[in-house]
C-alpha cells in the first residue's frame, strides 16, 4: 500500500468506528437474530462480562493486544480504537482460540454481518490469519470474507497470498480451483503478475474445472489491470481451443468481455462449438450463441437476399410499404441501400445464393435448444434464427416463445418485448398463437399492454373482426391505463387497415359517451389523428366533439378537440366561433396547452371567418398577452403580427392563411417496437431502446462471404502426433528454456513457447540448406538459438545422447550444425514434418508470442513460413496418408541405425517386464513398418495373468455380454502416445452379439482414442480380444465411450491408474542421476515440488529386493535402473503423451525402513504415483 | 454479469446482500424503491430498471423481491432465469422461500450465492452439485451440528462438476429404490359470459422424483406420444432420442426435479371440466347489486372433481356483500375485494350456488365491468389430454426400482368473463 493509499483509507475506518460506536444499541438486536444465536445465551459476550467462561478460556489477554497492534499497523495509530465495540474483541478472541468450533461461529457472525451489509472490516487481521486453517468449513467462510474486504484492506489481504499459491499446486483439483478462484477474486492489483501467471498455469492444467476457473478468472484480471489484454487474449485462445463442454461456455464469456472484437480468434473454433453446444451448461449455451449470432453476421451471406430481391423487382412500394415483412437491412439511408441492391443484384444475378455449410451448422445444432427448459436459452436461439435464418425457417421459433409466454411473469416480460418487436418483422409467424396473447384480468397492467401491443402487430384484414371483439372487452376492465392502451390500439388498427376504420371510429365515437373521463379523452386523442385522414366525410363527428368541450376536463382531449374544430373550422362554420366564444370565457383558467390550441384556434377562425370573430380573437390575444406563462406570451405577440394587420406588419402575413391552414399529413401511428431489431434481440439493450455499456453491435451481413477456410481444422492424425511427439521432447529436453520464460514446465504455455523454439530450429536448419536469402531473419534466429545455447552449453551433448538413447527421431538441425551428414538426415526428417508445424504454428500464432521475446518470435514466425513456401515448392508432398507411411519408414530406418549404434547395456536379468528390452519408441518405429500386432505381441505381451483385469461391462447389465479390460503395458502401435488397452469381450448369452464397435466418446480435453476395429460377430459362449488406443494426456480422467452392439449402447468408462500412464525407458545409473539433479535444478528452485520423498515401512513379505521390484513394477509400468547397491532400487519411464521423465527410487535400509522418491515433472503424476507406489509396498 | 444481488422484503427492507464483483452501494436499491412505490402492485414494478449508472433487473416471487444490479450489456432473461434458480434453491433447501427462512439460514444462504456464481457468472446451479458442497439442513443433522459443533459444508469435496453428468451427484445410495412420476396437466381458458370457449390449451409437465442408486440410465415411453405438441426438456433428456424415437430417454439428477414440460397438440379440443353458471348485475338506481354463481361439472371422464374453488376480485366500489352459499365456505377481504368461495368436491346431483346481494358505496356510480371469475379445481387420476405414460425401463443398474406414475389434471389460469 503506498502512503497516499493509507491516507485515504484513515478517514475511511475512522468513519467506520463512529459508525459502530453509534450502531452498538442496534448490534445488540443483531444478536437475537436466530442465525447469530444458536445458544441464546450469548448476550453476556457483548457486554463482555468478566466471569463469561470463554473469558476465561482465554484468559491471558495477549492475544487481544495482538489484535489492536495488528489493527494499528492497518488503520494508523488511532486513540480511538480502545472504543472499539466489544463485540469484535470477542470475536477476534474467538477466531484466535484453538477450537475449530469456535473459530467456526465466529466466522458464521462475521458472514452473517456481511450478508446484512454491516461492516466487518476492522476483523481483517483477525480473520486473515485463519486462511491456512485445516479445517475446511472454517476455510470457506474465510475465503468468503476475504474476497469481500480484500480490496479495502490490500496490504494485509497480501499475507494470504502464499496459501493461494500453495493451493494451486495442490494435486486436488478441487483445491486448486478453489484457490485459484479467491486469487482472482481479491481485487488487490499488486498481486496482477502472480494472477497472470497462475492463470496461464491453470489454463493448461489437466482438469477440465480448473481450467474452467481460469476462464472465469480471466475477465476479473481484465477488469482489474486492462493493460494485461494481450497476455489474456493468449490464453483465451488457447482455452477456446479447449475441447471440453465444461471450459466453452466459460471461455467465450472470457472472450465477450475481453476481446469481442478478435472474431479471427473463433474461426478454427467455430465448428467445435457449434457441435459441442448442446453439451455445454445452460447459461455458457446463452453466451456461446448470442456470441455465434455476431460471428455469423460477419462470416455468412443474408440468406433472404434472393427473396428480397425479388420482392423489390416486384414493386418498390411493397419493399418500403409499411406492412413489409422481411427487408432486412433497414437501417441503412435508402439511397445506399438502392446503391448496394443494385450491386447485390449484381452479384446475384450472377451466382444463386447457396448457404454457407457452415451456416447450416449453426442453424441445425442451435435448433434442438429451443427444447431447453431455462428461457434465457430459447430466448437465445430464437434471436439467433430471427438473425439469422432464411424467412422461410424462422417460424419455428414462434412455438417455443410462446411456450414462454407460461412462465413468470417477468420473462413473460422480457419475450413480449421482443416478440413484439419480431411481430412487426414476421407478422405470419405469430399468427396461428395470436390467442395465446389474448389477455385475462389478472395479468399484470405492464404484460397487459405488452400482449396488447402484439395484438396489434398480428391484426391483419382476416382477423381483425375477432380481435376487435377482444379489444372490446379490455375496454370495460378496470385497469384504466390499459384501457387507454387499448384505445390507442384500436386507432392504430384503424389506421392500418382501412377496412375497419368505420367501424372503429363509430366504436370511438361510442366511447365519447363513456363515463369514465379518461376513457373519453384517450378517444378524443385518437379519434382526432384518425379524422386527420378523412375530414370532410366526418363533419358530424367533430359537431359531436364540440359539443364535449363542455364535459372533458382533461387538458389533452380538450386541446385536441380545439385543435380539430381550429383545423376543420370550414366543415363547421357555425359551431367554431361559438366554441371559441366559450373558450375566451374560460381562457384564464385553462392548462397551457389548452390555451395555445385556443389561441391557435382563434387565429384560424380569424383568418376564415374574421367577420365574426375578429373581437374575440383580439380579447383572447389581450388575455395571453399577460399570461404567465412565457410560451403562451410568445405564440401571443407572434400570432398578433402575423394575422393582424398593421402598416408595419411584414411579408409574412400574407401568407398567414398558408402557413395557418396548410394540409398537415396525416399522423401515422406506429408500433414504438418499429425498427427495434437493429438491436441484437433478447439484449438489454433491445429491451431498454437504448445502447447499454459493452453492448456489441450486430454487424450487418456482408456483400461478399469472407473465406471459409479459415474455419478448416484439418490436422491429419499423424501430423498431430508428429508435431506433439515434437514439442513434447522439447520439453522434456530443455526445461532451462521454459524456466526462463518464467513459466514451470509441466504447463501448456510452456509448451507451446518451446514450440515456437522448435519450429524456428527447423526452419533454420532449412535456411542453411536452402538459398540463403533471407540471411537478416536467419541470423537472429541463430542468435536467438545461439542465447539458448549458451543457457545450457553444458549439457547440450548429453542431451543429444539421450535424445537419441530415447529413440525418438528429431531434427537436430541446431544442435550439430558442425556434421554435415547430421544435417542432411535431419532434413531429410523434417520435411514432411514442415506441414505440421506450419499447421500448428499458424494455429497458435498468438499465443506464441507470449513469451517476453515476442517481437523475435515474430520475425521468426515471418521466416517460418516464408521457409515453409519454399520447403512446400521444394519437397512438395502433399500431407497425405500416403507419405505417412513414407515418413514412418524414415524415421525407423534413423532410429534402428542409432539402435545399432549405440547397443544400450541391456538390462540386468530381472522381473522387468519384457518388452524392456526394446525400447518402446523402437518397438512403435517396427510397427510403423506395418509388422502387425501378431508378430510382436508374442515377444512383449506379458502373460495376462499378472495384469489386473478390470470390468467395463457386468454380464448381468450388458444382457450377456461381459467385457473386460487391462491395460497391456505393450505400446500401441498405430500411435504411441496411446495407453494400450485390452478389451476382452465373452458372450455368455444365448445369442450372438453383432457389431461389436465404440461410439459416441465423450472426452475430456485433448483425450483421444482409437477405437478397436468392429467385432462382426461374436457367437454365444465365446471370447474375443481386441485393443485399442487411448491417449489420456497423462490425467487419470476417465474416458467415457459407449459399446455398442447390434441392438444396445452402453455406458461405460475406463479410468487407468496412474502406472498406467507412463511406459518404461532404458537409463543407466548416471544417466538416471543426471536426470534428476537436471529435474531438481531446473525447476526445483520453481517450487520444488518435483521431487516427492516419503518414509515408508515395508510389509514383511515384501523385504528384500526382488520383492519391491515386482511390487513397484506391477504398480506402474516402469522399468529398472541397474544399479551397483542392492539397498536402493530405481525406475525410469516417461509419460505416454508428454513424455515427462518418470523417475523412481527406493532405497531400504534395515527393518522394513524404507525412504521413496519420486521425481518427475509433471507434478501431480508425481503425487499420485507416489501414492499408488507407497499402497503396494505396504500391503 | 450479475454485480450484486439485494432481497428486499414487501416494506423495503434490504435483508441480504451480495457481491460478486466489487462493492455495489445499497442506495442504487432508491431507484428500484422508487419505482415499487409508484406501482400499485408489487407484479406492476418494471423487472428491469434504468439507472444513471446501474441497469437493476428484479424478479417478484413468494412475496420478496430479489434484486439484482448489472453493469453492462446481458440478455435479461438469462438473469431473471437466474434469480429464478436462486429463489428455487432456497425453497430446494429449506422447503419454501420466505423472509424468515432467508434469515433464519443467513449464512448459508450467502454460501449457496457464492457458489451459484463466479465474477457474475453462473458457476453451479444444479442443485445436485450444490447439495453435494453445502449439505442442505436437515432436523437430525442439526442437532448432530449443535452437539458436535460441525456445520453444513460438504466435507467431502464434490465430484459432480467433474462427472460427465452434471446434474448427477455420484455415489447415491438407496435402500429402496424408486422412481415416481407425476404427469400433471392445467388448463388454461378463457370462457366468456356465455360460456362458450374463446381460448382453451392444456399445458403439461412431468414432475419426477427419483430415488435410485447408482447410475440408472432411465427410459419413459408414453401410449400416444402424438399428443405432445411442444416440449421443454430437463438438460438431462437426450434430444436426438427424443426427435427419433419419441422416448424419453436420461440418467436423472437425484431426488425432484421437472422432466419435462408440454403443450398439447391445438388440434385436439380441449375438454372443460366444469361449466359456470353466473349472473353479476348492479342496479342503474340505488346502490345495490346480486351476484349468482352455480358450478357444475361437465366433461369429467367420469371422475369427480375436487378442490373447486372461485376467486373474484370485486370492483373498488363494493362496500360490503352479503352472499349465502350452498356448499361450502366463502371469504372476503374487504380491503383487498376478494372473494374467495371454496367449494370441495363437485356433486352432480346438488350443484353448489352462491348467491346474494353486493352494496356498493353510496354514490359510487355502477361498476362498468362485471369482474371475471378465477376458477380452481382438481381432477385426479386423469390426464385430461389423455395422455398415458407407456412403460419405464432401467438399465445400468441391476436392482429392481420401485416406479409409480400419477396424472392430475388442474386448472391452471382458467377464467370466466362475466
Amino acid at each position: 500500500m503506498t502512503p497516499m493509499q493509507k491516507l485515504l483509507q484513515l478517514p475511511v475506518n475512522a468513519m467506520n468506528m463512529v459508525k459502530t460506536a453509534q450502531d452498538q444499541m442496534g448490534q445488540q438486536d443483531e444478536a437475537k437474530s436466530p442465525v447469530m444465536t444458536p445458544d441464546g445465551g450469548n448476550h453476556n459476550w457483548y457486554n463482555g462480562e468478566p466471569n463469561d467462561p470463554r473469558h476465561i478460556r482465554f484468559g491471558s489477554g495477549g492475544g487481544d493486544q495482538e489484535e489492536r497492534a495488528h489493527l494499528e499497523e492497518g488503520g494508523g495509530s488511532l486513540s480511538s480504537l480502545v472504543t472499539q465495540p466489544l463485540r469484535h474483541d470477542d470475536l477476534k478472541e474467538m477466531l484466535d482460540s484453538n477450537k475449530d468450533s469456535l473459530k467456526l461461529e465466529a466466522m458464521k457472525r462475521i458472514v452473517a454481518m456481511i450478508a446484512r451489509g454491516k461492516n466487518a472490516s476492522d476483523l481483517f487481521p483477525a480473520v486473515v490469519k485463519n486462511v491456512a486453517c485445516k479445517n475446511i468449513e472454517v476455510k470457506k467462510l474465510v475465503y468468503v470474507y476475504l474476497v469481500r474486504y480484500a480490496e479495502e484492506q490490500q496490504d494485509l489481504a497480501l499475507l494470504s497470498i502464499s496459501t493461494f499459491q500453495r493451493g494451486l499446486k495442490d494435486p486436488n483439483q478441487l483445491i486448486r480451483a478453489s484457490a485459484l478462484r479467491v486469487l482472482s477474486s481479491i481485487r488487490v492489483t499488486i498481486i496482477v503478475p502472480i494472477m497472470m501467471l497462475a492463470i496461464k498455469e491453470a489454463a493448461s492444467d489437466m482438469s477440465p474445472y480448473v481450467r474452467k476457473t481460469a476462464a472465469h478468472a480471466i475477465p476479473k484480471l481484465y477488469s482489474l489491470d486492462p493493460e494485461q489484454k494481450d497476455c489474456l487474449i493468449e490464453v483465451i485462445e488457447k482455452l477456446l481451443a479447449d475441447k471440453t463442454t465444461l471450459v466453452a461456455g466459460s471461455v467465450v464469456m472470457a472472450f465477450e468481455e475481453v476481446c469481442p472484437e478478435r472474431i479471427d480468434l473463433i474461426h478454427k473454433n467455430y465448428r467445435k462449438l457449434c457441435n459441442l453446444l448442446i453439451d455445454v451448461e445452460e447459461w455458457g449455451q446463452v453466451v456461446i450463441i448470442n456470441m455465434l449470432t455476431r460471428y455469423a453476421r460477419t462470416q455468412f451471406l443474408n440468406p433472404n437476399m434472393n427473396e428480397s430481391l425479388l420482392e423489390e423487382g416486384g414493386g418498390e412500394k411493397a419493399f418500403y410499404g409499411s406492412d413489409n415483412d422481411d427487408d432486412t437491412d433497414d437501417e441503412e439511408d435508402k439511397e445506399e441501400k438502392e446503391k448496394k441492391k443494385t450491386e447485390a443484384t449484381a452479384i446475384v444475378k450472377r451466382k444463386p445464393y447457396v448457404m454457407d455449410p457452415d451456416h447450416r451448422l449453426l442453424l441445425r445444432n442451435t435448433k434442438p435448444l429451443l427444447q431447453s427448459r431455462n428461457a434465457a436459452v430459447v430466448m437465445a436461439v430464437a434471436q439467433l434464427y430471427f438473425h439469422l435464418a432464411p424467412k422461410a425457417e424462422v417460424g419455428v421459433i414462434a412455438k417455443a416463445l410462446v411456450r414462454l409466454m407460461r412462465s413468470h411473469s417477468e420473462v413473460q416480460y422480457v419475450v413480449l418485448q421482443n416478440v413484439a418487436t419480431m411481430s412487426i418483422k414476421r407478422r405470419g409467424m405469430f399468427e396461428p398463437y395470436l390467442k395465446s396473447f389474448y389477455i385475462r384480468s389478472t395479468d399484470p397492467t405492464q404484460i397487459k399492454v405488452l400482449k396488447l401491443e402484439v395484438l396489434t402487430n398480428l391484426a391483419n384484414e382476416t382477423n381483425i373482426s375477432t380481435i376487435l371483439r377482444e379489444f372490446q372487452t379490455y375496454i370495460k376492465s378496470n385497469d384504466k391505463d390499459f384501457v387507454a392502451a387499448t384505445i390507442q390500439a384500436i386507432g392504430r388498427c384503424a389506421t392500418n387497415i382501412g377496412e375497419v376504420r368505420d367501424t372503429c371510429l363509430n366504436g370511438l365515437v361510442q366511447l365519447l359517451s363513456n363515463r369514465d373521463e379518461l376513457v373519453v379523452a384517450e378517444s378524443v386523442v385518437v379519434i382526432k389523428k384518425l379524422l386527420q385522414m378523412q375530414p370532410e366525410q366526418h363533419s358530424d363527428i367533430i359537431k359531436h366533439m364540440a359539443k364535449l368541450t363542455d364535459n372533458i376536463q382533461v387538458p389533452m382531449a380538450r386541446a385536441s378537440i380545439l385543435w380539430l374544430i381550429g383545423e376543420y373550422c370550414e366543415h363547421v362554420p357555425k359551431i367554431a366561433p361559438d366554441v371559441l366564444r366559450k373558450m375566451a370565457k374560460t381562457f384564464t383558467n385553462e392548462e397551457d396547452i389548452v390555451k395555445l390550441q385556443i389561441i391557435n384556434l382563434a387565429a384560424k377562425l380569424y383568418l376564415t371567418n374574421s367577420k365574426q370573430t375578429k373581437l374575440l380573437t383580439q380579447y383572447v390575444l389581450n388575455l395571453a398577452k399577460y399570461d404567465q406563462n412565457y410560451d403562451i406570451r410568445d405564440r401571443a405577440r407572434f400570432i398578433r403580427q402575423l394575422i393582424v394587420p398593421t402598416d408595419k406588419s411584414g411579408a409574412l402575413s400574407k401568407y398567414a392563411k398558408k402557413l395557418f391552414l396548410a394540409l398537415k399529413p396525416a399522423p401515422v401511428l406506429e408500433s414504438p417496437f418499429k425498427d427495434r431489431d437493429h438491436f441484437q434481440l433478447g439484449s438489454l439493450s433491445h429491451l431498454l431502446n437504448a445502447k447499454a455499456g459493452g453492448y456489441q453491435v450486430l454487424p450487418d451481413w456482408p456483400e461478399a462471404a469472407p473465406d471459409p477456410s479459415v474455419r478448416n481444422v484439418e490436422v491429419p492424425e499423424w501430423t498431430k502426433c508428429s508435431s506433439r511427439e515434437k514439442r513434447k521432447e522439447k520439453k522434456a529436453d530443455k526445461p532451462f528454456y521454459s524456466d526462463s520464460e518464467g513459466e514451470s514446465g509441466p504447463t501448456e504455455s510452456a509448451d507451446s513457447a518451446s514450440d515456437t523454439a522448435s519450429g524456428s530450429e527447423s526452419g533454420s536448419g532449412s535456411e542453411e540448406s536452402g538459398s540463403g536469402s533471407e540471411s537478416e531473419e536467419s541470423n537472429e534466429e541463430s542468435e536467438s538459438a545461439s542465447e539458448e545455447d549458451e543457457e545450457e552449453e553444458g549439457k547440450k551433448k548429453k542431451k543429444n545422447v539421450e535424445k537419441i538413447k530415447a529413440r525418438k527421431p528429431v531434427p537436430e538441425s541446431e544442435s550439430e550444425p558442425s556434421s554435415g551428414e547430421d544435417v542432411k538426415k535431419s532434413e531429410k526428417k523434417s520435411k514432411p514434418r514442415i506441414g505440421s508445424s506450419e499447421s500448428e504454428s499458424e494455429e497458435d500464432n498468438d499465443s506464441e508470442s507470449e513469451s517476453s521475446e515476442s517481437e523475435e518470435e515474430e520475425s521468426e514466425e515471418e521466416s517460418e513460413e516464408e521457409t515453409k513456401k519454399k520447403k512446400k515448392t521444394t519437397a512438395s508432398k502433399p500431407p497425405s496418408k500416403p507419405p505417412k507411411k513414407e515418413n514412418k519408414k524414415e524415421k525407423k530406418e534413423m532410429s534402428l541405425l542409432d539402435f545399432d549404434d549405440f547397443d544400450p547395456a541391456p538390462s540386468p536379468s530381472q522381473v522387468t517386464p519384457l518388452n524392456n528390452f526394446l525400447s518402446s519408441s523402437l518397438v512403435t518405429d517396427l510397427e510403423g513398418l506395418s509388422l502387425t500386432d501378431n508378430v510382436l505381441s508374442p515377444t512383449t505381451i506379458i502373460p495376462s495373468g499378472n495384469l489386473k483385469t478390470y470390468e467395463l461391462l457386468h454380464r448381468i447389465t450388458g444382457e450377456g455380454l461381459s467385457v473386460e479390460y487391462c491395460f497391456s503395458r505393450q505400446p500401441f502401435s498405430p500411435d504411441p502416445h496411446m495407453v494400450a488397452v485390452k478389451i476382452q469381450f465373452t458372450n455368455s448369452a444365448t445369442s450372438e452379439a453383432k457389431s461389436l464397435h465404440v461410439e459416441d466418446a465423450k472426452l475430456q480435453s485433448g483425450m483421444r482414442i482409437k477405437e478397436f476395429p468392429e467385432i462382426e460377430v461374436l457367437p454365444a459362449g465365446e471370447t474375443v480380444s481386441v485393443v485399442m488406443g487411448i491417449d489420456f494426456c497423462d490425467s487419470t480422467q476417465a474416458a467415457n465411450f459407449q459399446l455398442c452392439t447390434h441392438t444396445r449402447k452402453f455406458f461405460v468408462s475406463i479410468q487407468p491408474p496412474v502406472g498406467e500412464l507412463m511406459m518404461p525407458i532404458f537409463m543407466t545409473e548416471n544417466e538416471f542421476k543426471k536426470e534428476q539433479e537436471m529435474l531438481l535444478q531446473s525447476l526445483g528452485q520453481l517450487m520444488g515440488m518435483n521431487e516427492i520423498t516419503e518414509k515408508l515401512t515395508l510389509e514383511e513379505k515384501c523385504q528384500g529386493e526382488h520383492a519391491v521390484v515386482q511390487r513397484v513394477t506391477t504398480a506402474a509400468n516402469l522399468s529398472r535402473v541397474p544399479c551397483g547397491s542392492d539397498k536402493e532400487c530405481r525406475f525410469a519411464g516417461k509419460t505416454v503423451t508428454s513424455g515427462s521423465l518418470v523417475l523412481v527410487s527406493v532405497v531400504t535400509k534395515e527393518d522394513g525402513a524404507a525412504q521413496l522418491t519420486v521425481n518427475c515433472e509433471k507434478m501431480v503424476i508425481g503425487t499420485m504415483l507416489v501414492k499408488d507406489i507407497l499402497q503396494a509396498l505396504t500391503q | 454479469m450479475i454485480n450484486s444481488l439485494f432481497l428486499i422484503n414487501p416494506s423495503g427492507e434490504m435483508f441480504l446482500e451480495k457481491h460478486w464483483k466489487s462493492v455495489v452501494s445499497r442506495s442504487v436499491c432508491d431507484y428500484f424503491l422508487e419505482a415499487k412505490e409508484k406501482a400499485l402492485e408489487p407484479e406492476d414494478v418494471p423487472p428491469v430498471i434504468h439507472t444513471p449508472h446501474h441497469y437493476l433487473i428484479s424478479i417478484y416471487r413468494d412475496k420478496l423481491f430479489f434484486l439484482s444490479v448489472i453493469q453492462t450489456e446481458v440478455p435479461p432473461l438469462f438473469v431473471i432465469e437466474f434469480l429464478h434458480r436462486v429463489a428455487e434453491m432456497i425453497q430446494d433447501y429449506f422447503g419454501e422461500c420466505s423472509e424468515t427462512v432467508v434469515k433464519d439460514h443467513m449464512v448459508m444462504v450467502y454460501e449457496l450465492l457464492e457458489e451459484m456464481l463466479d465474477n457474475g457468472f453462473p458457476l453451479a446451479t444444479e442443485s445436485n452439485v450444490l447439495k453435494e458442497m453445502i449439505r442442505p439442513p436437515t432436523i437430525l443433522r442439526s442437532v448432530v451440528n449443535t452437539l458436535t459443533g460441525t456445520s453444513n459444508v460438504g466435507d467431502t469435496l464434490l465430484t459432480g462438476q467433474l462427472s460427465t453428468i452434471p446434474w448427477r451427484r455420484a455415489g447415491v445410495r438407496y435402500t429402496n429404490n424408486e422412481a415416481y412420476f407425476d404427469v400433471v396437466e392445467e388448463i388454461d381458458a378463457i370462457l366468456d359470459q356465455s360460456g362458450t370457449t374463446v381460448f382453451a390449451e392444456i399445458q403439461g409437465v412431468v414432475e419426477a422424483c427419483v430415488k435410485l442408486s447408482g447410475m440408472p440410465d432411465l427410459t419413459l415411453s408414453f401410449m400416444n406420444p402424438r399428443l405432445l405438441d411442444d416440449v421443454s426438456f430437463h438438460p438431462c433428456v437426450r434430444y436426438k432420442l427424443w426427435e427419433s424415437e419419441r422416448v424419453l430417454s436420461f440418467i436423472p439428477p437425484d431426488g425432484n426435479f421437472t422432466l419435462m414440460t408440454y403443450h398439447v397438440n391445438a388440434q385436439n379440443l380441449v375438454a372443460i371440466p366444469v361449466y359456470v353458471k353466473q349472473s353479476i348485475s348492479f342496479f342503474e338506481c340505488g346502490s345495490d347489486g346480486r351476484l349468482d354463481v352455480t358450478v357444475g361439472p361437465k366433461q369429467t371422464m367420469g371422475k369427480t372433481v375436487e378442490g373447486v374453488m372461485v376467486t373474484v376480485h370485486l370492483p373498488k366500489t363494493i362496500l360490503s356483500i352479503n352472499l349465502t352459499a350452498t356448499q361450502g365456505s366463502y371469504t372476503y377481504d374487504n380491503g383487498t375485494k376478494l372473494l374467495v368461495w371454496d367449494i370441495g368436491k363437485l356433486n352432480p346431483q346438488k350443484l353448489p350456488n352462491l348467491r346474494g346481494s353486493l352494496s356498493l358505496q353510496a354514490g359510487a356510480p355502477k361498476p362498468e365491468e362485471n369482474p371475471s371469475l378465477n376458477i380452481d379445481l382438481k381432477i385426479q387420476q386423469l390426464a385430461i389430454s389423455g395422455l398415458k405414460v407407456n412403460r419405464l425401463d432401467m438399465f445400468g443398474e441391476k436392482y429392481k426400482p420401485f416406479k409409480g406414475v400419477k396424472y392430475i389434471t388442474k386448472a391452471g389460469k382458467f377464467q370466466v368473463r362475466t
